[in-house]
């Protein structure tokens, strides 16, 4: 009794403010937003907003998570109303609805497009076999989602498949991360552990892979509320190098911070050959660019990428391999104009693209409304609305504030609880005596 | 003037263990506020094996008992194989300082003997690899663990199909996973799990009876001397971990 009521309480606050999310089509036909519980997508070859057509009456809750398939063919939506979509990106058809029973955190495609993983609140991660797609029957198939494998009562925070398919790698809010093989068979579940990566000491926020032609695995690169990213060759679990971007970008951006502690690693994104990394920051009015050496496996701070005349603080990114252009939204559920529509802004920056030699800065430049491509009409149908005022902006950072910080007050609110539950207890047997 | 620790029995110099009782049961899914180590190479296994680290420094922990309660398993086994590191893990805190202190009273009165066992207060369920590399494990125990009987509850017991993966991932192949209860419908759980996990086999029949630790399962412990006390049944399963063969 008392353990779920603590549970549900807890739920509740981590329900507050989900962050607006952003990913980008691999060849970039499309740009896909989500917000509170709407799903927004855009097509730049039809420069036109996508109708999404859901027979299932689309998402009830704030989406927690969204991606496109390495192809582009697929594209999943999750989260707190405990439903897992599959799109199919031509039609933009709902084609699988599936029933998690608990809310969904993070979700992956295998490369193949014949599975689709998510996990759940507790940290179980299910499977589901989207191979059997019929497309002359277009109504959306209810799927049975089997369990595969766990983190022992730990958030998961991300899901990813490694570039080669073999593993499923999955990051809790415990600083863990764990490589685990993907079998041939994942309906019967995963059970062989690669390795675990273990560096971090505070939770792990976001994952991406630095890929190499020859190398097929690529290394993995990881953020975490620690404020660093890391780098592994996560098939051994071998730490390769930490990068202190939370102090870095302190020196380099002089941040306002009330609090003691450094700032989150909001969410990562690699350019196709790995040569740079974009990194989000909470509280960063921008993003951090990071230079990976894939030969001598280490990351450094190359620069910040400040959006000038606004208080942009993105909290996801996102990008095509094949386009040098950076995707960033800021965005919270909880963040509403006048008119009700929840409000997200989104932003692009030119020239993320390989970058090989120290010697040269990467010439990247945040583009102005006008210089993105889909222009206005792409703004209107990913914000919510064209122009946005400076006072939400100021809300907007709060709010996503709040949203990455849910993952670090959870844990000081359970053991201010424990604390609680605990004199409770204590209070309770040193009565005993005076009532008998 | 000899001053005598009040928590320790006068004549034998060990730990009373009415100074050290604890609630019974513990909810081994909240969070907790004891050390973690990072990673398994953070582990200072110095300060818990002093006397073996003066002289080789490269040896590592093969044998874990999870839930080792008062620590009786880890005694017996401490003698029987002098040369092997061994540690158990405890999650309530009076019960692992207990322990802490029975072996060091342990290696006082015995020199040179029981230098190979230590414990760690931990939450078993979430940490094992904080302190164990891949393969770095021999034996696992899980004697008499809590039953937690309501279906709701099941994800609380310390043998479940996923942290079969974990266990499976700190043993090498070839090495044993013994369990125990006296609870009927715990024994069957356990023994379902691990009949139903790849990377596990059940040991014949002759190789249990061949191995000496898997007499101790019912003797060496407090839980098991209770059960025996009793005349209670117990339920037992003794696995192996088998090689790799999952296609990859
Ligand atoms: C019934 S006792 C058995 C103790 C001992 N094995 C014996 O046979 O006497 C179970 C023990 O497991 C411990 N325990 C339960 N959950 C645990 C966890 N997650 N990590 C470590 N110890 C745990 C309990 O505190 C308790 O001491």
């Amino acid at each position: 009794m008392e353990d779920n009521h603590m549970e549900e309480s807890e739920q509740k606050l981590e329900t507050e403010v989900a962050p607006a999310l952003i990913a980008v089509h691999p060849s970039q036909i499309s740009v896909s937003v989500s917000v509170g519980s709407e799903l927004r997508v855009f097509s730049l070859q039809d420069g036109s907003r996508v109708k999404l057509i859901d027979e299932t009456g689309g998402h009830k809750d704030s989406i927690r998570a969204i991606r496109y398939s390495r192809s582009g063919q697929f594209f999943v939506s999750g989260g707190d109303d405990k439903l897992v979509k599959v799109w199919d990106t031509k039609s933009w058809r709902c084609i699988y609805s599936v029933v998690s029973e608990k809310r969904v955190t993070s979700l992956a495609i295998s490369g193949d497009g014949m599975f689709v993983c998510f996990a759940d609140k507790f940290g179980v991660v299910y499977v589901v076999d989207i191979g059997d797609h019929n497309y002359e029957n277009p109504a959306p198939v209810n799927k049975k989602a089997v369990p595969i494998l766990s983190h022992y009562c730990s958030i998961i925070t991300r899901l990813e498949y490694s570039p080669d398919g073999k593993y499923i790698i999955t990051a809790d809010r415990d600083f863990k991360i764990r490589v685990t093989v993907f079998p041939k068979e994942p309906l019967n579940g995963a059970h062989e552990i690669q390795s675990f990566c273990l560096g971090h000491t505070e939770f792990v926020s976001c994952l991406a892979f630095i890929s190499c032609q020859d190398y097929a695995q690529g290394l993995l690169v990881s953020g975490s509320g620690d404020s660093t990213v890391r780098l592994w060759d996560y098939a051994s679990g071998c730490l390769l190098d930490t990068c202190d971007v939370g102090a870095e970008a302190g020196v380099l951006h002089s941040i306002q911070r009330q609090e003691e502690v450094l700032p989150a690693i909001t969410d990562l994104c690699a350019t196709a050959d790995g040569s740079l990394v974009a990194v989000a920051v909470q509280s960063l009015p921008g993003i951090m660019l990071l230079r990976c050496s894939f030969s001598a496996r280490t990351l450094s701070v190359v620069k910040v990428v400040s959006v000038k005349g606004e208080t942009f603080i993105p909290t996801s990114i996102g990008a095509a391999p094949s386009s040098p252009l950076l995707w960033m939204v800021m965005g919270a559920s909880s963040l509403q104009s006048n008119d009700s529509a929840l409000l997200a802004r989104v932003r692009a920056v030119s020239g993320f693209t390989t970058n090989t030699s120290e010697s040269t800065e990467p010439e990247v430049s945040v583009l102005e409304d006008t210089e993105i491509p889909g222009g206005e009409p792409l703004l209107q149908a990913l914000q919510g609305k064209l122009s946005i005022g400076e006072e939400a902006f100021s809300t907007a950072a709060e709010a996503v504030k709040t949203a990455m910080r849910n993952l670090l007050i959870k844990k000081q609110y359970s053991a201010e609880r424990r604390e609680f539950r605990k004199r409770g207890r204590n209070d309770k047997k040193n009565q005993t005596p005076a009532q008998s | 003037m000899e001053v005598s620790n009040p928590t320790h029995s006068k004549t034998t110099g060990l730990p009373r263990k009415r100074f050290y009782r604890a609630r019974a049961h513990s909810n081994p899914l909240s969070d907790s506020h004891f050390p973690v180590p990072i990673s398994p190479s953070q582990f200072d296994s110095t300060l818990h094996y002093p006397q073996f680290f003066k002289s080789d420094s490269s040896k590592k922990i093969e044998f874990a008992d999870i839930g080792c309660g008062f620590g009786g398993l880890l005694i017996s086994l401490s003698t029987l194989f002098p040369d092997t590191l061994m540690i158990g893990m405890e999650l309530r805190d009076k019960v692992t300082e207990y322990v802490k202190e029975r072996i060091l009273a342990l290696r006082a009165s015995n020199p040179g003997q029981y230098e190979n066992v230590s414990v760690v207060r931990t939450n078993s369920m979430k940490y094992i690899p904080n302190y164990f590399e891949k393969g770095q494990l021999t034996k696992m125990f899980f004697l008499f663990p809590d039953p937690h009987f309501k279906e709701k509850n099941h994800r609380r017991r310390v043998i479940s199909p996923h942290l079969l993966d974990e266990y499976a991932f700190v043993l090498r192949a070839g090495g044993i996973i013994y369990t125990i209860t006296d609870v009927e419908e715990l024994g069957v759980w356990m023994k379902s799990c691990l009949e139903g996990h790849p990377l596990f086999e059940a040991l014949p029949e002759d190789e249990l009876e061949a191995d000496p630790v898997v007499k101790l399962l019912n003797t060496a412990t407090e839980e098991g001397q209770k059960v025996a006390r009793n005349e209670g049944q117990t339920f037992r399963a003794v696995y192996r971990r088998i090689a790799t063969s999952l296609p990859h």
